[in-house]
């Protein structure tokens, strides 16, 4: 009977917030409209009898290997059984279909198809399209090799153009070239969009795409001249098939080239396509795509640990009265607290970008591609910044659970390994974070020589009216409120200029030292990388501060303003020393800082609960005992623990072969 | 062969390889005796742990089962005691991959609070293994708060008897290693009730599980609690107990007693209880922290003079990934770090044997001081441990995720050590509650232990650094942490007394300041690490080489520590603005000449292969060609997966196009 009631604190804790949560559950997902159809899929897919199965936890990689197969083809059916063809709600669907897991036709459904369609001549798209929409092609996309990751050009996969038979001849020729990694490849699909170098007439015409059959169909036996298999065990995505590709002199015919842009004639001549940067529109895409991830990621990771920090109790505060809440320490707070606000700061970001990248895919189709450039290094580098931020909250959070985070059951762990990957895929994040430092620095150089720069960068302009002075950017007198987010935007603005201009400024001294291009720029890349961070730093606090006022719920507004103001504040407190150094703030508003942040702890723990509700996570899609809404925790630890693989018999097989025998034998 | 870019690194060290791990051991022969026993149990192929990232749980623990009772074949065999020189390099050289290993902390929790009568009895039963045992203390609702447990031990005077009850749910007793399958007996804290009184925790030895066909005994429920993170190879279990009855000598009864007739007696000093958790805490660092840094470092520094990415200069080579300054920004001042905590790690040691010693002497002077230190230090390695595996692991690209790097489970047994033996923000304060009591007293003029003496020494001045090569002078430095400790201790201090002052009570007051008094400790157990590092550095010989590149990673690491936390420095304007950019500029200078050396360094920590159990570490570092080979062992590979013939097939047989 008490499982099904929920518990008193939890309980507590609802009732006296001081806002809705529905209403700001209708923000996030923009809109009530898109909550209702949110919760209409969610319900679709949950009372599914389909979807069921045992706890992943229990099982073997292969078992869970053979559960997501079995899902993601009924998923496929059942997606167009219900007409479900919205990108979004697709990705609703799957998600809670996979429950935030990846899936062996994730590759599939999000690069072989979508590469088809914008890479495939018309004849290819009949010939492939249509068989890999009804499956009977299941793809996956082989770019990154066992050598090689981030960086494609050193790629050396090899596709050899042969006149006589018009036929390309694809080679691993190293154990290095050997394709690595790819999602899908190891026991699922039966083609590949392989990446290689295209030679032809004697001539490396640079990486271009392949469809390269590789496994038989009906028996799904590797053709020959293909080896291919699974990358064995990893951290996380169990689920997954990664894979390796190796080809030896494989022939595939010439019209297997995807060759919407770039061609070879049957001759071998080789015909340039138009423009590469169009290539950029994709990886803008994809990394918008973590940034949103990272906001879910954190959230779901923040609900478990905030709800079970009001679940537990421990130790004593006050002599002699009961344990309290472990949400009432200062500490706890501080660890969980600033994570919250930050998955909220994450989500508009997110949202931010999305709507960004919809609007400029709109001008690039019209053939405008002027602010891609800017999209480009500000999802690269928000990528790296979200991504590490939520990586290390993840852990955070699950540390804030103590022992009992440590267990799969609190589900933490396996958030943790789905995520922590997305620091590396899609662009490796130092590497992301060099790349918005390449475009920093190149603004910066612009406002140098009189040229005026806009969008996020435009604080790059404020300087060049006091370069006569020769005073850091940052040391005009900013006057800041620390309780105005407003004005914080401007301290982070002060920030990222100061750190900017000390990265161009140091990468020109290392020039002058008569050092090459590339050696000044290793040379200087750690400020680099600094620099880039204080820029997107700046990003996230304005586009935080700037939602607030799109907020109409006066009592929503409220909150969220706090945690808009405990995320800009804890970032000051975190990085102090580069808002002291650059004059930005002095010793006493430091001071002042300190405090705040933990004033507003206080502040936000009475809708702590709340706040984590309003991300609007089901059970089943949270996946924790330690999270779940009831809070009824322990009594659920116990049942799930029962049902541990190491407990299907009483007495473990390992008692009769060694146990004993030894016992027997000293 | 050995790759040639491996090699190559080797060719240019500054030092020999063979003094620095000499030295590291503690003598040459040391260093003898450590690799005789690491060969006698790698050549034993029970021991190997070859096909481990491709095994179950279950798999796992029968495995780890195995290796423990042929580790005492083994020892037999060899003539190894517990006593003897080579016990303490066995858990290194077996990777901790054993079960029953709170088996030897159950006999240590008897031989510690057990009467000598209890002793006589238990320790031989446990020591020829007639019984396996374990340590019940973590309950679901309750860890390092031990005055919380909620299991009960009622003194049943008719039959002499103890009654144990697990009264709720949250009072299940969960965690316990080796319970979940293994265990024979456990050691239960309980709280003691006589004639209706509670007299608080106290420890009983519980049966629960028959010795004949180890079935669960009437009035046990116990199992395993479930997957973890890691330690797979572990049985953490759950023990409910009902009505379980044992003698009243299975009290372990060398401090406290009930006597016959209820009397409940207690003698001794109740302090020798903290002496056993800094025993484990200290020992806990060098293997179950500082061994793991050492070899994630290992494996990340010799892949990333294997790995090639991009290019440097335009028409070159592409170019080691580790002659990226971004590359050695993040793994240079972890292998820093595993020397200070190495270093640490011997000045702990000496401090708990010189502690020990007065113990014997029934001097419990130096217990307070043990203590703190212990609790901090646990904490600030483990999470500085933990930091640096996984920065480590994502240093390692790609290939860092797959469990053939040895990264991930490295990563994942260390984040642990982050939260047993006392969870990390728990003992910080723990170690805040002595710092704050000695700056008390030393403002009063009151003696106070030798490694908090500075705290009386309050220095108000500036940093005199001139220039970034200043920064490299250790006395420089070190007072630079030393005047970041006092004042982040004193001014926590200063706030606690305003905040009781102006009439907040006490445990209020404390609350409020816990997040500052965290930050205190951290600076005081740095300040302590990087003063300890110098004067290693001393000690050293200046003739050999050795001695210089230590004192490259000494100053790596105190630049790092205040490249890595400006805002404290930067405060009180100690150090000015103008200084903390020499400060950077010497730090990123030491990353390149540190670079050189790198592969030796790591060479140093002499790390066999099967130990380090990794495709990117290996010594020879042929990393592509073993990822490629061990991918192939993988089972996912040795047999067609049902998924194809049961899903697979029918999918991609059309079933689909009646869609």
């Amino acid at each position: 009977a008490t499982a099904t009631m929920m518990n008193a604190d939890l309980r507590k804790e609802r009732a006296a917030a001081t806002f809705q949560p529905e209403l700001l559950t209708h923000i996030l997902d923009g809109g009530a409209e898109r909550t209702r159809r949110r919760k209409e899929i969610e319900a679709l897919v949950i009372n599914d009898p389909d979807f069921q199965h045992e706890d992943l936890n229990f099982l073997s990689r292969s078992q869970r290997y053979e559960q997501a197969i079995r899902k993601s083809s009924l998923m496929v059916m059942k997606l167009r059984e219900y007409g479900i063809a919205d990108p979004e709600e697709i990705y609703w669907f799957k998600s809670f279909v996979h429950r935030g897991r990846p899936e062996p036709l994730d590759l599939h459904l999000g690069m072989f198809l979508p590469t088809l369609l914008t890479q495939a001549t018309p004849e290819q798209q009949d010939r492939f399209f249509m068989p890999a929409w009804n499956l009977e092609i299941i793809g996956t996309y082989a770019q990154t090799e066992m050598g090689h990751g981030t960086h494609l050009r050193g790629l050396e996969t090899t596709a050899t153009y042969d006149p006589a038979t018009q036929e390309f001849i694809l080679n691993s020729p190293t154990v290095t070239s050997i394709k690595w990694w790819p999602g899908g490849l190891g026991k699922t699909s039966n083609h590949a969009i392989v990446l290689a170098q295209l030679y032809t007439q004697g001539q490396c015409k640079g990486l271009h795409a392949f469809i390269v059959p590789i496994r038989q169909l009906g028996t799904h036996e590797p053709l020959p001249g293909i080896t291919v298999g699974d990358i064995g065990p990893k951290f996380g995505y169990d689920e997954m098939d990664n894979g390796y590709l190796k080809m030896d002199n494989f022939r595939i015919p010439r019209e297997n080239m995807l060759m919407k842009y770039a061609q070879v004639e049957p001759d071998g001549t080789y015909v340039k396509p138009l423009s590469d940067k169009l290539t950029y529109g994709t990886m803008v895409f994809i990394r918008s795509l973590i940034v949103g991830d990272s906001a879910r990621s954190l959230s779901r990771a923040c609900t478990i640990a905030i709800r079970y920090s009001a679940v537990r109790h421990q130790s004593e505060l006050k002599p002699g009265e009961p344990e309290p809440q472990i949400l009432d320490y200062q500490t706890q707070q501080y660890k969980l607290f600033p994570l919250l606000a930050t998955a909220y700061a994450f989500h508009f970001v997110g949202a931010y970008i999305k709507d960004t990248y919809r609007r400029i895919s709109g001008d690039i189709n019209e053939g405008d591609l002027s602010e891609l450039p800017e999209l480009h290094a500000l999802t690269a580098g928000l990528k790296a910044f979200t991504s590490w931020t939520a990586n290390a909250g993840i852990e955070e959070c699950r540390m804030a659970c103590g022992g009992h985070g440590y267990s799969r059951c609190s589900g933490i762990p396996d958030i943790y390994v789905t995520f922590t990957p997305s620091c590396t895929y899609e662009g490796e994040n130092t590497v992301m974070m060099l790349q918005t430092a390449r475009f920093l620095v190149k603004s910066y150089t612009q406002v140098s020589s009189g040229q005026r720069v806009t969008g996020m960068v435009s604080y790059l302009n404020d300087f060049s009216r006091q370069r006569i002075q020769p005073q850091h950017v940052a040391a005009r007198s900013v006057t800041v409120r620390i309780n105005e987010p407003v004005s914080l935007v401007e301290a982070y603005k002060a920030r990222a200029a100061r750190l900017v201009e000390a990265a161009a400024k140091n990468l020109q001294a290392e020039l002058n030292h008569r050092k090459s291009k590339e050696d000044a720029w290793n040379r200087t890349s750690v400020d680099l990388v600094r620099a880039s961070e204080a820029h997107c730093h700046y990003v996230i606090v304005k586009l935080f501060t700037a939602k607030l006022s799109e907020i109409s719920n006066a009592a929503v507004r409220a909150v969220l303003t706090e945690l808009c103001l405990l995320y800009a504040l804890y970032g000051i407190s975190k990085n102090t020393g580069d808002f002291l150094q650059a004059g930005i703030l002095t010793d006493a508003q430091i001071t002042q800082v300190n405090q705040h942040v933990k004033e507003l702890l206080a502040i936000i723990r009475p809708n702590a609960v709340a706040l984590v509700d309003s991300f609007d996570f089901h059970d089943v899609h949270l996946g924790s005992v330690l999270g779940r809404y009831d809070g009824n925790v322990y009594e659920n630890m116990f049942e799930w623990a029962k049902k541990s693989p190491l407990n299907k018999t009483e007495v473990h097989e390992s008692f009769h072969k060694h146990l004993k025998p030894m016992q027997a034998k000293l | 062969s050995v790759n040639p870019d491996l090699a190559s690194e080797r060719q240019t060290a500054s030092f020999s390889v063979e003094k620095l791990t000499a030295w590291l051991d503690g003598g040459a022969e040391h260093t003898r005796l450590r690799r005789a026993v690491v060969e006698v149990i790698e050549r034993d192929p029970v021991f190997s742990r070859e096909n481990q990232y491709f095994q179950s749980q279950n798999e796992r623990y029968e495995v780890a089962v195995k290796k423990a009772v042929h580790l005492q074949k083994k020892m037999h065999e060899m003539g190894w005691t517990e006593s003897g020189p080579e016990f303490k390099y066995i858990y290194r050289a077996v990777s901790g991959d054993v079960a029953f290993l709170l088996h030897s902390i159950f006999i240590r929790s008897i031989s510690v609070l057990g009467s000598d009568k209890q002793i006589a009895k238990w320790i031989p039963l446990a020591s020829q293994y007639k019984l396996i045992g374990s340590y019940a203390q973590t309950e679901l609702g309750h860890g390092t708060y031990l005055q919380g447990l909620e299991t009960t031990a009622v003194f049943d005077i008719t039959t002499q008897e103890f009654i144990l009850n697990t009264p709720k749910i949250s009072a299940m007793k969960w965690w316990p290693g080796d319970m979940g399958r293994s265990a024979t007996h456990t050691v239960v804290f309980a709280q003691l009730y006589v004639h209706g009184k509670c007299y608080g925790v106290h420890p009983f030895i519980v049966q629960i599980r028959s010795l004949q066909d180890h079935s669960l005994c009437p009035g046990i429920i116990a199992g395993d609690i479930g997957p973890k993170m890691n330690f797979e190879h572990i049985d953490n279990g759950y023990l409910m107990l009902q009505n379980v009855r044992v003698p009243r000598e299975n009290m372990l009864n060398k401090f406290c007693e009930v006597q016959p007739d209820g009397t409940y007696v207690r003698r001794g000093s109740p302090k020798i209880n903290y002496f056993t958790m800094t025993t484990v805490r200290i020992s806990l660092i060098s293997h179950e922290v500082v061994i793991p840094l050492m070899k994630a470092c290992t494996i990340a520094i010799r892949y990333s003079v294997v790995r090639r990415q991009s290019k440097l200069k335009p028409g070159e080579q592409e170019a080691k990934i580790l002659d990226y300054q971004t590359q050695q920004e993040k793994l240079l001042p972890q292998l820093a770090a595993a020397y200070a905590f190495r270093f640490i790690d011997d000045y702990l040691q000496e401090l708990f044997n010189r502690g020990y010693g007065e113990i014997q002497r029934n001097n419990f002077d130096m217990l307070p001081e043990l203590h703190a230190l212990s609790s901090g230090f646990k904490a600030l390695v483990s999470q500085f441990g933990t930091s640096g595996v996984k920065i480590c692991l994502q240093a390692c690209g790609g290939h860092g995720y797959s469990l053939l790097s040895g990264l991930p489970s490295l990563y994942t047994k260390i984040l642990a050590s982050c939260i047993y033996e006392g969870e990390n923000t728990i003992l910080l304060l723990q170690t805040a509650r002595f710092l704050i009591k000695c700056f008390m007293a030393a403002s009063t003029g009151q003696h106070i232990p030798p490694s908090v003496t500075y705290l009386a020494a309050v220095k108000p001045k500036k940093c005199p650094a001139k220039n970034k090569l200043d920064f490299l002078r250790p006395d420089i430095y070190t007072e630079a942490y030393q005047h970041t400790a006092v004042r982040l201790i004193s001014s926590t201090a200063a706030k606690l007394q305003d905040l009781i002052q102006s009439g907040v009570k006490k445990y209020n007051a404390w609350n409020q300041c816990t997040v500052q008094l965290v930050q205190a400790v951290k600076a005081h157990c740095h300040y302590i690490t990087v003063k300890n590092f110098v004067e290693t550095v001393e000690k050293l010989e200046t003739t050999t080489g050795i001695q210089k590149i230590m004192k490259h990673l000494c100053d790596l690491f105190a630049l790092h520590g205040i490249f890595s936390n400006t805002g404290v420095f930067l405060h009180d304007g100690y150090i000015s603005g103008e200084q903390m950019d020499m400060v950077t500029a010497s730090y990123l200078d030491l990353l390149a000449i540190i670079r050189k050396d790198a592969v030796p360094l790591v060479d140093a920590f002499d790390f066999t292969d099967s130990s380090l159990n990794s495709a990117l570490g290996s010594y020879d570092g042929q990393v592509y060609q073993r990822l490629y080979e061990w991918a192939q062992k993988s089972p996912t590979n040795k047999q067609m997966s049902p998924a194809y013939e049961k899903y697979l097939k029918p999918l991609l047989h059309n079933t689909l196009s009646k869609l």
